[in-house]
């Protein structure tokens, strides 16, 4: 890989890493460093790219820094001094050139990935995406499966392999959903529907955060991301729908009441249209149906 | 009748059950009985009154708001020691010391008061001491505006200081997100105490920058064209019109949520129409700009460092004023990069993306004039330097992981986690603060007439400098492991050592802290041996330097011609920078005046009483500086004529110091001895 150096000095530069031992749990304990779907591979990837692009100025500059103060210091008189020395074309030239070229090669770099890895762009797969829509509530997520007819607070279960698409809203103040492993995060606001495309590669358990402060209870505010085969996603599904709790107008509005550190739980029905109606409860005119500020507009 | 007297207050915002907030109190309180006691102990109420409070000099001003800024700067470290240390402590079963209502105030606090109440006022300090100065005039455009300006910013950092006793500070971080500042989710007066504070020291900032555009773009000496004004006053002449651009949006802003919160209004409400992303668009289109505010003063501080003590002309003065306006203008078109993910499309993101780190070229540029300037010079490692150097090579890795940030999918990732804490601190503390102690270590001495001890400096220094690395370093790397910012509790034993190093990190700060006090103390005590006479300590470039330290409260008897860029020492060559003029003239000053402290003690109560919805109080607040405005506007003795002779015997007295301080030959640093 061409990156290997760069990559190298970066993980080097995550010095502590080296001063502690591994638990044996390393594999997601650099969670951006570990991605476990293309979408979280990419922007690691651009990371890393990007950082490395930057060095190329940053070294010298440090390495500058000491040279010259050390060079020119005061007691050394062997060195030239020239106090009238203020201007320098050549100087001049390089130093706006040299920034200039590393913006424009990380401008274009912008551009491409920010296309690239737009979070309303579905990701091109074979299987067919699943739909989740996420609710941000004090302090939960409530995650509603409209196909399934299921729902499930603080744990998302997903197949591995298949995308996920998300719509994301909030029933309270905003929040952020993120799940590091498998990509970046989008905000989730009242009255306002966000998207979002991920795609676990493999199974296995991810942490899901809120990383937008939202009150007291912000720190329970976070869920675990289980990524099954598809077997197992069809028994999990199977499973809840024998549940005994439905989603309906009294659950939901249980759920309502802020509550803290809130362990997962499941809802074997959903009522319909929940999420619209929890998306219309904050728009001016309900009634009116789909008003022009339903959500942000993905520019693709 | 309890309510129409006393609003929302009742005994009970006084949190008696609180051990925590009960010691910080006690702590404050003792510690402001203690110089309220020495100052009563040693009769100086008279003296601070006539020489200090009531002052309209710009020096006098300008020590005034330094020293507001240190002694917020102990408030503000304060919460940041609080946090790391629970932080370090509060994972799995430990649930540390704080309470999360307790320590979400401490984190908005600390934000708050370090850029509005440390930051602004420092170099806001700096600036006052040294701007009128450096450009040859005899003071600001408005001093009396000047002195209004300090004292709303005193009395809105008093309003923060009182909230740690009376109600409580707001829950919703420094920046104060819709829909959780609004009543629905924050109905106490924290949110409040936030506004108001923001809002009344942000009306003096803004009078702040009228005042200091008029002053540099009218009253420069004559001959100090645009091209040789000092770059430090080019860098406060455009961090001025930042202010004067940016501030209004932060008042309007603040004045919608204010609708909002007391006439229940829906500008950001989730429901009835309100979008809270207008907030943050507003909020930003300020709180960009703001880091400019406060960064771009420190690079004209560390521009005067370097050069001076280079014994070398500035490298690039032509590309340092460009580089500094492209950073200006280039401040107010990045805002969005602060909500990438908000989910405003690619093309947006990519426009704001590319926007900000165009600005890394500007940036750039300037740290290479800095190296340049260096390179064929005679570097002296005075502490002013040692801050320089320190800053640039920290300021590049800050830069890297701004940068890094402004790459949208790659902030998709980073955003609100440690690893943004970890950059903003690494661009605000050696980018601003870094050059604010530069400034402070250089200028001093033409404050007050006497070095700082450079022994206790260089230990701040190394102290400050370790103590950084090891309280952000460990951040960056926590945000590669996905830890959210602002977590009072967390679950991951595998992010506690790294939040170990950082709270170990804040210690070696604390020693620095405690080195600086130290520091200002022995200096004090050694004044005698650190004594100035020359006025130019440090061989010094601009015109600041010719005069006395402490310069006279006319600042110039005669006002210079100015040749070229680095005035005093072309004076100094050409062998007239002590020269005595022909004749000497009357100097038209101002009076002194106490309207001043007497607004700012207005707005202290109005802020007050709004905060606690006791309307007739603030209604009295407001009629009280309507008539202390009035009664300022109709009085008619508020400037006086010095006398020729005056001046001419305070020169001659001047004169006869230095004469008398060249033939002791005491000092070998004297200049005087190169003139000939």
């Amino acid at each position: 890989m061409k990156y290997t150096v760069f990559k190298g000095l970066f993980i080097f530069s995550l010095w502590p890493q080296w001063v502690l031992a591994c638990d044996g749990d390393c594999g997601s304990r650099w969670a951006l460093l570990d991605p476990k779907g293309p979408i979280a591979a990419h922007e690691k990837g651009l990371i890393i790219t990007a950082f490395a692009l930057m060095l190329l100025v940053v070294i010298p500059v440090i390495f500058m820094t000491v040279a010259f103060a050390w060079k020119y210091r005061a007691s050394n008189k062997k060195a030239q001094y020239a106090p009238n020395w203020d201007n320098s074309h050549k100087i001049e030239a390089v130093v706006w050139a040299v920034p200039a070229v590393i913006v424009a090669i990380l401008a274009a770099l912008v551009w491409k990935s920010s296309h690239e890895l737009n979070p309303y762009r579905p990701i091109q797969s074979a299987a067919k995406p699943v739909q989740v829509q996420v609710v941000s509530m004090n302090w939960k997520w409530l995650f509603i499966y409209p196909e399934l007819g299921i729902a499930s607070v603080n744990r998302l279960v997903i197949p591995a392999g298949v995308p996920v698409s998300f719509k994301i809203t909030s029933d309270a103040v905003m929040s952020s959903f993120f799940i590091p492993q498998l990509g970046g995060q989008i905000y989730a606001m009242a009255g306002m529907q966000t998207r979002l495309q991920l795609v676990a590669d493999q199974p296995g358990s991810y942490q899901g955060l809120n990383t937008q402060f939202n009150g007291d209870g912000f720190a329970g505010m976070h869920f675990e991301t289980v990524a099954a085969s598809s077997q197992d996603f069809e028994s999990w599904v199977a499973q809840v729908k024998h549940g005994a709790t439905p989603l309906n107008e009294t659950t939901f509005k249980a759920l309502e009441i802020p509550s803290e550190n809130v362990s997962p739980r499941y809802f074997s029905s959903v009522e319909p249209q929940l999420f619209e109606r929890i998306l219309q409860k904050y728009l001016p005119n309900a009634e009116a149906g789909q008003t022009g500020r339903h959500g942000m507009t993905p520019a693709m | 009748m309890q309510e129409t007297l006393f609003g929302k207050l009742t005994l009970s915002a006084i949190p008696y059950d609180n051990p925590i907030v009960m010691g910080a109190i006690g702590g404050a309180t003792a510690m402001g009985l203690l110089v309220l006691g020495l100052i009563t102990y040693f009769g100086k109420w008279g003296y601070l009154w006539k020489e200090w409070f009531t002052s309209v000099d710009h020096k006098k001003v300008g020590v005034m708001y330094i020293a507001l800024a240190f002694i917020m700067l102990l408030r503000g470290f304060a919460d940041a020691l609080m946090m790391r240390m629970q932080q370090a402590i509060a994972q799995g079963g430990v649930h540390g010391y704080l309470p999360p209502d307790h320590y979400d105030q401490i984190f908005s606090a600390h934000g708050t008061i370090m850029i509005i109440f440390v930051a602004m006022p420092f170099f806001i300090g700096l600036m006052n001491l040294v701007v009128p100065l450096q450009i040859g005039a005899r003071d600001v455009a408005y001093p009396f505006l000047n002195s209004v300006s300090f004292w709303l910013t005193a009395s809105s950092a008093a309003l923060v200081m009182i909230s740690l006793g009376v109600g409580d500070f707001s829950h919703a971080g420094w920046s104060g997100y819709p829909p959780l500042s609004e009543n629905q989710f924050s109905p106490g007066p924290g949110v409040d105490y936030w506004i108001w504070s923001l809002q009344l020291g942000g009306i003096g900032t803004l009078m702040t920058g009228i005042n200091f555009f008029v002053t540099i773009l009218r009253m420069r000496a004559p001959g100090m064209t645009m091209m040789k004004l000092p770059v430090f006053s080019w860098t406060i002449l455009v961090t001025n019109v930042l202010i004067m651009l940016s501030f209004p949006v932060l008042t309007v802003a603040l004045a919608l949520l204010t609708l909002d919160r007391y006439l229940g209004m829906h500008f950001f409400t989730n429901d009835l129409g309100g979008n809270q992303m207008m907030f943050l668009n507003l909020f930003w289109i300020w709180g960009h700009p703001e880091v400019y505010i406060v960064i771009l003063p420190a690079f004209g501080m560390f521009s005067e460092v370097v050069s001076t003590f280079s014994g070398k002309r500035l490298f690039g003065y032509t590309s340092m004023v460009y580089a500094t306006v492209a950073i200006a203008v280039l401040s107010f078109v990045v805002w969005l990069h602060h909500f990438f993910t908000m989910g405003a499309g690619a093309n947006v993101n990519a426009f704001f993306g590319i926007a900000t780190m165009v600005i890394a070229v500007p940036t750039g540029v300037k740290v290479f004039n800095w190296l340049f300037t260096m390179y064929k010079g005679r570097v002296e490692f005075t502490t002013p330097v040692l801050w320089t150097l320190g800053f640039i090579i920290t300021f590049c890795i800050g830069g890297m992981t701004g940068v890094l940030l402004s790459v949208p999918p790659a902030d998709f990732v980073l955003h609100n986690s440690e690893f943004l804490v970890a950059h903003f601190h690494n661009m605000l503390i050696p980018g601003a603060l870094f050059g604010y102690f530069a400034g402070y270590a250089f200028w001093f001495p033409k404050a007050f007439g006497f070095r700082l001890d450079e022994k206790w400096g260089k230990r701040a220094f190394w102290l400050w400098l370790v103590g950084f690395y090891l309280a952000f370093m460990p951040l960056y790397a926590l945000g590669f492991m996905g830890m959210p910012r602002r977590l009072v509790h967390y679950d991951n034993p595998a992010w506690q050592p790294y939040l170990l190093v950082a709270a170990a990190g804040t210690l070696v700060i604390l020693a620095a802290i405690v080195c600086q006090a130290v520091q200002l103390v022995v200096s004090i005590r050694n004044r005698e041996s650190l004594r100035d006479v020359t006025g130019d300590p440090w061989n010094g470039r601009t015109l600041e330097w010719a005069v006395a330290s402490p310069p006279p409260f006319y600042n110039f008897a005669h006002i210079p011609k100015i040749e070229t860029l680095d005035a005093f020492t072309d004076m100094k060559e050409r062998g007239v920078a002590y020269e005595a003029p022909a004749a000497y003239q009357d100097i038209h000053m101002p009076k002194n005046t106490a309207v001043g402290v007497v607004l700012g003690g207005v707005a202290f109560v109005f802020g007050f009483s709004m905060i606690w919805h006791i309307w007739w109080l603030a209604l009295g607040a407001t009629v009280g500086a309507i008539g202390a405005l009035v009664l300022r506007s109709a009085d008619d003795s508020v400037d006086y004529i010095l006398p020729a002779q005056e001046v001419a015997r305070l020169e001659r007295e001047r004169r006869q110091l230095l004469a008398a301080h060249e033939q002791s030959g005491a000092s070998a640093d004297s200049h005087l001895a190169h003139q000939g």
